[in-house]
């Protein structure tokens, strides 16, 4: 226990990694249960579920492409927990991202002024959160948690107001053509690669910067920080803005890089849920932003899988929520790694 | 606003009640004892389908509220062993069983009833209510206020209660006594988690006679901002309970009428929550060992 602080100031160590792989099989195999339980075929539905997410060019490239708006939510989340709060809010920075690249790049039609706002308002959407917490000590859960609802209606109400497609009632206007994300190939767009490159300069942040040392040096002990001359509470207030910042970059993305809509669907659809995806991706990426690159990748492949598992295997999609739920309780169980380790030792002897 | 309308709003406000006043009174038990959960939303969603089942099963809405309870003891047992006997953190088992009960209620929805996202109680598999010119009303209502009055209490007026704050405000001393730690900590998480899970499944059999992917709709987390605003006091929070219950109820009456975006009074409650938490919590102060865990020296 003693160790626990200098641990988690090392970058690179095995152990959360192999708990991660753990957490991620128990996550298969009781899912395995449900789909027994419900009469399916766990073993056709895994099939295809990898079938479809690697199988081809075009599996990989959709992997690679859910992976991209997980990998900047999940990277909201973990910066908030190593600085020591729990924040849930990257769900409507989310939301307002999206918008604001709907918005602005009708005004004007240039593809870094759309990202460039859908990170403002990403971060302006975190800021009531983070002056409640720092100002009144509001737990930041409950404000985020009120926060995603009041911006999930309040775009709601901006996609079937002011920025409803007068030609598709179905969509919000579109993202002008130049201000649209260049294609890779097989509709993955540059956003994988900005997303990336966002999960490394976040890794650079806390880890090769004072003002990142000074943030998870808050996260682990807020009142040794303080004694140290350093100051919490600004530490919580750039977790929660830059938090909110990759998030709305998120939202932005997810609109200005994505075909064949360039818009925001009916009722949200193409927007909602990644918030809380991206919860289940940091704490599997044990809140490191590499690990987070990687763990987005996997949970990519689960949701570029579902179509051909429910095409193929008739499985719903939930399911792979389930899965997803299943292993966040996992990975929420401590000393996995030894209590899994004494269950190997047990069973050999 | 004529008189009809007011009776009316203050009929569904007392069944909006119900599932955050349960809900906050067993946080407020169990956070009185040390262990923080912020589970209670998917322990919401996933007793509402469940209860459902129950009570379409034996077409019975009391054994429908009755399997709410039973999903709520053994998610709470699960928070427990996590968090009480592994020591482990508080908050994320809540968001894993957050994130769960989104993925297993659409799931069996689909798979159990095969209708996507939303399924129709048949009518001998809801709970039977009081009708009023003004609106239905449930005697859940009344059993609502009772656990209310008996909880408070059980927790400020006898032995049992006190020796549950003493493990929430302090292990060391209660440990010292003679009283097993874990043990308090661990049966308070379960009965925080079935208050819980009766308030679900009373919104699938009772109130709403319906099971929808999304019909806890953050009322796990108004419920958590009410035992705040509280002040940890199942008592208060049943005026606290019904002041949610009555935005919620506003917010139904308004919508349909058009004055302004139905997504503004859609809002009205989360904003409230907002406010009121915001406006409080200064002066709050939760058990001492809140979300800590004890370990023995």
């Amino acid at each position: 226990m003693k160790k626990s602080g200098s641990e988690s100031l090392k970058s690179i160590n095995l152990r959360p990694f192999v708990e991660s792989i753990i957490a991620i099989l128990v996550g298969f195999i009781i899912g395995a249960i449900v789909l027994l339980a419900f009469g399916y075929n766990p073993w056709s539905a895994y099939y295809w579920l990898f079938q479809g997410a690697l199988g081809s060019t075009y599996g990989i490239a959709s992997t690679l492409k859910y992976a991209t708006p997980i990998m900047l939510t999940a990277l909201t989340f973990a910066i908030g927990t190593r600085t020591g709060i729990f924040n849930i809010g990257a769900e409507g920075s989310f939301y307002f991202g999206a918008i604001a690249a709907v918005i602005f790049t009708n005004i004007w039609d240039n593809m870094l002024f759309g990202l460039a706002m859908g990170m403002l308002l990403g971060a302006l959407w975190a800021l009531p959160a983070a002056v409640l917490k720092v100002y009144r000590g509001v737990h930041e859960v409950i404000s985020t948690i009120m926060l995603n609802w009041i911006g999930w209606f309040f775009v709601l109400w901006l996609i079937v107001g002011p920025y409803a497609n007068p030609n598709d009632p179905n969509k919000t206007i579109r993202i002008p053509v130049d201000a649209r994300l260049p294609i890779i190939g097989y509709g993955l767009s540059i956003a994988i690669v900005i997303a990336v490159i966002a999960a490394v300069l976040t890794y650079f942040l806390l880890w090769h910067t004072t003002m990142g040392f000074g943030m998870r040096a808050s996260g682990i002990n807020q009142k040794a920080a303080r004694y140290a001359g350093m100051n919490p509470k600004m530490a919580v207030m750039w977790s929660f803005l830059i938090g909110g910042l990759l998030s709305g970059l998120g939202g932005a993305m997810k609109i200005m890089g994505e075909g064949p809509g360039y818009a925001i669907s009916q009722g949200g659809a193409n927007i909602y849920g990644f918030g809380f995806d991206g919860i289940g991706v940091a704490l599997v990426g044990r809140n490191h932003p590499l690990g987070i690159i990687l763990s987005a990748i996997f949970f990519g492949m689960l949701r570029a899988g579902t179509a051909l598992m429910q095409a193929q295997a008739h499985v719903p999609l939930e399911i792979i929520k389930v899965i997803q739920g299943i292993i966040v309780i996992t990975v929420a169980i401590p000393s996995l790694y030894d209590l899994v380790k004494k269950a190997i030792h047990r069973g050999a002897a | 606003m004529d008189v009809g309308s007011v009776l009316s709003i203050l009929i569904t406000s007392l069944m909006a009640m119900v599932p955050i006043v349960l809900t906050s009174v067993g946080a407020a038990w169990s956070e009185r004892a040390g262990v923080v959960s912020i589970g209670y939303e998917g322990v919401l969603l996933m007793s509402a389908f469940f209860g459902a089942i129950f009570a379409e099963l034996t077409s019975n809405a009391v054994v429908g509220l009755l399997g709410g309870v039973f999903i709520g003891i053994l998610l709470g047992m699960l928070h427990g062993a996590l968090t009480v006997y592994l020591k482990g953190d508080h908050v994320i088992p809540g968001i894993g069983i957050n994130l769960l009960a989104m993925g297993v209620v659409p799931f069996g929805i689909l798979a159990y009833w095969g209708t996507a996202g939303q399924h129709q109680l048949p009518r001998d598999a809801q709970m039977w209510h009081w009708k009023t010119p003004y609106g239905e009303l449930s005697p859940m209502v009344l059993v609502t206020i009772l656990i209310a009055l008996v909880t408070w209490w059980v927790l400020f007026k006898t032995p049992l209660g006190l020796r549950v704050r003493s493990v929430g405000e302090n292990p060391e001393a209660a440990d010292a006594l003679g009283i097993n730690v874990e043990k308090y900590r661990f049966w308070s998480t379960v009965y925080g988690h079935a208050l819980a899970g009766l308030g679900g499944a009373f919104m699938s059999v009772d109130w709403l006679g319906l099971v929808h992917k999304t019909m806890s709709g953050g009322r796990g987390f108004i419920a958590l901002a009410n035992m705040v605003f509280s002040g940890w006091n199942p008592l208060v929070s049943l005026i606290g309970g019904w002041l949610f219950g009555f935005f919620d109820a506003l917010a139904a009456w308004l919508a349909p009428k058009h004055i302004i975006p139905g997504q503004f009074i859609l809002m009205l409650p989360y904003i409230m929550t907002l406010i009121i938490v915001a406006g409080i919590i200064g002066k709050a102060r939760p058990p001492k060992w809140d979300g800590r865990p004890y370990k023995r020296e």
